[in-house]
C-alpha cells in the first residue's frame, strides 16, 4: 500500500532521510544535557581527545554511550516488534507476547531481592538468561500440537506465562520493599548510566538480529499471506518460524538486557512503519528500525529537559512522544485489521 | 444434536436450546464456588471448621466465631468473588466484540485509567481525603479513560481494530503517566500505590461489598440479555449488519457494559491483573464459543480464581498478608497451561 512513499525510489529516499535525522538526534544527544556543552567539544572529543576537558569526558564517557544505546534498543525493539506482528499476524502483539519483559524482570528481581545482585553488568546477564529462557519456554508451550506454533497457541501461550513470571515478580517486591526501591531504576527502564561495554556484550547479538530481520524479510511477506499459502508455495513454515523467533528474542532479549524494560515501542513503531513503508517486510524492516531508533534518541533527549534537575524514565517520554502519532495513524486506518 | 436438550412448553410460547455441557459444568462451578466459600471462610489465622462456619452465619456458634466470619471474612471472599466475575465477564465481552484474543479489560485502557486516578489519589490526596472516595476516584478514572478511547476511536463509527489500537495507545500513555508519579513520589506512597497496582482486596468490610453488589447485579443479567447480539458481532462486522444487527450501536452499549463492571471490580480490587484475559479463554476451551453458555461459566471461573488466589494470598504467608493479584496468575496459570495442553489438536 504504502500510502506516503508510493513508488521505490521515493521509499530508497525516506530512508535516506531518516538515516540523516536519526544521525542530527545522535549528535543533539551528545550535546544537550544538564551540563552545556558547545558543539566544538563534541566534535572535538572524537578528533583530538582531550582528557583535561570535563566537557568532553562527559561526551565521551556519559553521552556517546548514551546515544549509542538509545539509538540500538529503539531500533531493536522496532524490529523486533514488527517480527512477532507477523509471526502472531496480530497487530496487538509485541515482543512481550514471548514473555520477554516479565522473564528478564524475574530474573533480575530474584537477583536483586534474593541473591542480592546489584551491579549492571552483571544484571545485564542475568536479565538476557531470564528473557530468553521465558521466551523459549513461552515457544515451547505454543508449538504443542499437530499444526505446531499457531498464532493464537503463541499469544495464549504468552499471556499465561507472562502473567505467571509477573506475579512471580510481584510477590518478591510486595514482600521485599527495600528490594523494590532498588530495582524500580531498573524496572522503568532507562538508557542513562550504561557503559558502552554493556552494550558491546550484547551487541553481537543485535547485529545477527538486525541481519537476520533483513533476510527474513521476504520470507515473512510469504509467512503473513497465512500458514497454507505459505506450505503451498514451498515455504518451510516451521522452520522460518523458528529463525524468526531466535531473532526476536536476540533483539528484544539483548534490548531488556541493557536498558531495561522500555515498552511499546515494538508495539506502535511497526505501525508507524506501515505508514510510509506499505506491506512489503523488505521496506517495514528498515522503516521500522530507523523510526525507532529516532523515536528513542528523542525521547532521550527529553526526558532529560522536563523536570531538571532530574530525568524522567525514557520509557515516558517515548509514549508520550510516541503516542499522539500512533493514534492520529489508528484513525486514519492505515492498519487493516 | 445430542448435546442439546430443549424446554419448551406447549401453552406459553417459550423454547429454549440448552448446550447439556454447559448446564452441567454451570451447576458443579456453581457448587464448587459455595465450597469455595465456606472452606475459605474457614482458613485463616483461627482455623473453623465448615460446619462450625455455616453454623456463625446462621447465627449460631459463639460470638468469636461469628464476629471473624461474619464481620472479618466474608465480606473479604465476597468482595474477592464479585471482582473476579465482573473482571471475566467484562473480558468475556470484550473479547466477542473486539474479535481479538488479546483483548481484555487492561488493554483498552480501564484499568490503567482506574489505576492512574487511583495512584495520584494516593499520591495527592490521601493526607486530606478520606481513602473511602479512592473505589470513587478510580471508577471516574475508568469511566473517563473508556469514552476518551471511544470518542477518539469514532470516525463514521467505531471499528475493533481502530478502538484497540487507540486504546492501546493511551493505556501506555497513563500507564507512564502512573509510572512518574511512582518515580517521584517518597517511598512509602509508592509501595501503597504499588499494592494496589498489583490488586488487592485486603480490609474489604460491608460497605465496600455493598458498593459493588448493584454493579453485579444489574450488568451481569444485562449481558447474559445482551448474549444473542455479542454472538452476532463475533462473526464479523459485516455478517453482524447482515443478519440485522445494529453494530455500531450495540458495540457501544456492550462496551459500556464492560467497562461498567471492570470498572466497579477494579475501584474495588485494585488492578488485578489475568483474570479478565484468560478466565474467557478458559471457557471457550471448556465449552466453545457461544455467549451465553460462556458468561456464567466464565464468571465462576473468575470468582474462583480470585477467591482461591486471595485465600492463599492471606493465609500462606502468615502473618504477611499478600495482595491477591500476585497470586491470581498463580492460581489460574498453571490451569490455563493444562488446558491449552490438552487442546493442543483443536483447531
Amino acid at each position: 500500500m504504502g500510502r506516503l512513499l508510493p513508488s521505490n525510489l521515493a521509499k530508497i529516499a525516506g530512508l535516506i532521510f531518516g538515516l540523516v535525522i536519526m544521525i542530527v538526534f545522535m549528535l543533539s544527544s551528545m550535546k544537550f544535557g544538564i551540563t552545556p556543552i558547545r558543539w566544538s567539544d563534541v566534535f572535538h572529543s572524537f578528533t583530538n581527545y582531550d582528557s583535561s576537558s570535563n566537557e568532553q569526558i562527559i561526551v565521551q564517557t556519559s553521552r556517546v554511550p548514551r546515544a549509542l544505546v538509545a539509538a540500538a534498543i529503539g531500533a531493536s525493539l522496532a524490529v523486533a516488534g514488527c517480527l512477532i506482528q507477523g509471526l502472531t499476524r496480530n497487530p496487538l502483539a509485541d515482543p512481550n507476547v514471548l514473555g520477554i519483559n516479565f522473564g528478564a524482570s524475574f530474573a533480575v528481581v530474584f537477583s536483586v531481592s534474593v541473591l542480592s545482585l546489584t551491579s549492571l553488568p552483571i544484571l545485564t546477564g542475568v536479565s538476557f538468561i531470564g528473557a530468553a529462557a521465558a521466551s523459549l519456554a513461552v515457544y515451547l508451550l505454543g508449538s504443542f500440537g499437530r499444526d505446531g506454533l499457531t498464532p493464537l497457541k503463541i499469544i495464549l501461550a504468552g499471556a499465561a506465562l507472562s502473567a505467571l513470571f509477573a506475579s512471580f515478580t510481584q510477590g518478591m517486591l510486595v514482600l521485599d520493599a527495600q528490594g523494590l526501591d532498588e530495582v524500580m531504576f531498573w524496572l522503568t527502564g532507562s538508557v542513562a548510566g550504561r557503559s558502552v561495554d554493556m552494550l558491546k556484550a550484547v551487541l553481537p547479538f543485535m547485529a545477527v538480529g538486525w541481519l537476520g530481520a533483513v533476510w527474513a524479510a521476504r520470507h515473512m511477506n510469504v509467512l503473513t499471506m497465512g500458514e497454507d499459502t505459505a506450505q503451498g508455495l514451498g515455504q518451510r513454515t516451521i522452520v522460518i518460524k523458528l529463525i524468526v523467533g531466535l531473532i526476536i528474542v536476540a533483539l528484544a532479549g539483548s534490548s531488556v538486557a541493557v536498558a531495561g524494560p522500555v515498552g511499546f515501542i515494538g508495539l506502535i513503531i511497526p505501525t508507524i512503519a506501515r505508514l510510509f513503508a506499505g506491506s512489503d517486510y523488505r521496506w517495514i524492516v528498515p522503516y521500522s528500525a530507523l523510526l525507532g531508533a529516532i523515536l528513542v534518541l528523542a525521547a532521550d533527549i527529553a526526558a532529560r529537559f522536563v523536570i531538571q534537575p532530574s530525568e524522567l524514565p525514557v520509557g515516558v517520554l517515548t509514549a508520550v512522544i510516541g503516542i499522539p502519532a500512533f493514534i492520529a495513524i489508528a484513525r486514519k486506518g492505515v492498519v487493516k485489521g | 444434536m445430542r448435546d442439546y436438550t430443549y424446554i419448551r412448553s406447549e401453552k406459553l410460547a417459550v423454547s429454549f436450546f440448552l448446550h447439556k455441557k454447559t448446564v452441567v459444568l454451570t451447576l458443579a462451578l456453581a457448587i464448587a464456588s459455595v465450597a469455595a466459600l465456606l472452606l475459605s471462610t474457614g482458613m485463616g489465622d483461627m482455623r473453623i471448621a465448615p460446619m462450625d462456619v455455616i453454623r456463625a452465619l446462621t447465627g449460631g456458634g459463639t460470638e468469636e466465631y461469628q464476629l471473624v466470619v461474619r464481620t472479618l471474612r466474608l465480606p473479604r471472599i465476597i468482595a474477592a468473588f464479585l471482582v473476579g466475575a465482573s473482571l471475566a465477564v467484562a473480558g468475556s465481552i470484550l473479547q466477542g466484540i473486539i474479535r481479538n484474543p488479546l483483548a481484555s479489560p487492561d488493554i483498552i485502557g480501564i484499568t490503567s485509567g482506574a489505576s492512574v486516578t487511583a495512584v495520584a489519589f494516593i499520591n495527592y490526596l490521601a493526607g486530606t481525603v478520606s481513602i473511602l472516595w479512592m473505589p470513587v476516584a478510580a471508577m471516574i478514572g475508568a469511566a473517563i479513560t473508556a469514552i476518551l478511547i471511544y470518542a477518539l476511536a469514532w470516525k463514521k463509527g467505531v471499528t475493533p481494530i481502530r478502538l484497540v489500537l487507540i486504546g492501546i495507545g493511551i493505556n501506555f500513555l497513563l500507564a507512564s503517566l502512573t509510572k512518574v508519579m511512582l518515580v517521584m513520589n517518597p517511598e512509602t506512597t509508592a509501595a501503597q500505590a504499588y499494592v494496589w497496582l498489583t490488586g488487592t482486596v485486603y480490609g474489604t468490610d460491608w460497605v465496600v461489598v455493598k458498593t459493588i453488589v448493584p454493579w453485579v447485579c444489574i450488568f451481569i443479567p444485562l449481558a447474559f440479555l445482551l448474549a444473542r447480539n455479542v454472538n452476532a458481532l463475533q462473526l464479523g462486522d459485516d455478517i453482524a449488519s447482515g443478519v440485522g444487527s445494529a453494530v455500531q450501536r450495540q458495540r457501544f452499549v456492550l462496551l459500556m457494559v464492560s467497562v461498567a463492571l471492570a470498572g466497579a471490580a477494579v475501584s474495588v480490587g485494585g488492578a488485578i491483573s489475568f483474570v479478565g484475559l484468560i478466565a474467557p479463554h478458559m471457557t471457550r476451551k471448556l465449552v466453545g464459543p457461544a455467549f451465553g453458555g460462556v458468561l456464567p461459566i466464565a464468571a465462576f471461573i473468575g470468582g474462583l480464581i480470585v477467591v482461591i488466589a486471595d485465600t492463599i494470598a492471606r493465609t500462606a504467608f502468615l502473618p504477611y498478608d499478600i495482595p491477591v493479584g500476585v497470586f491470581t496468575a498463580g492460581v489460574g496459570a498453571p490451569f490455563f497451561i493444562y488446558l491449552l495442553y490438552r487442546n493442543r489438536n483443536a483447531a
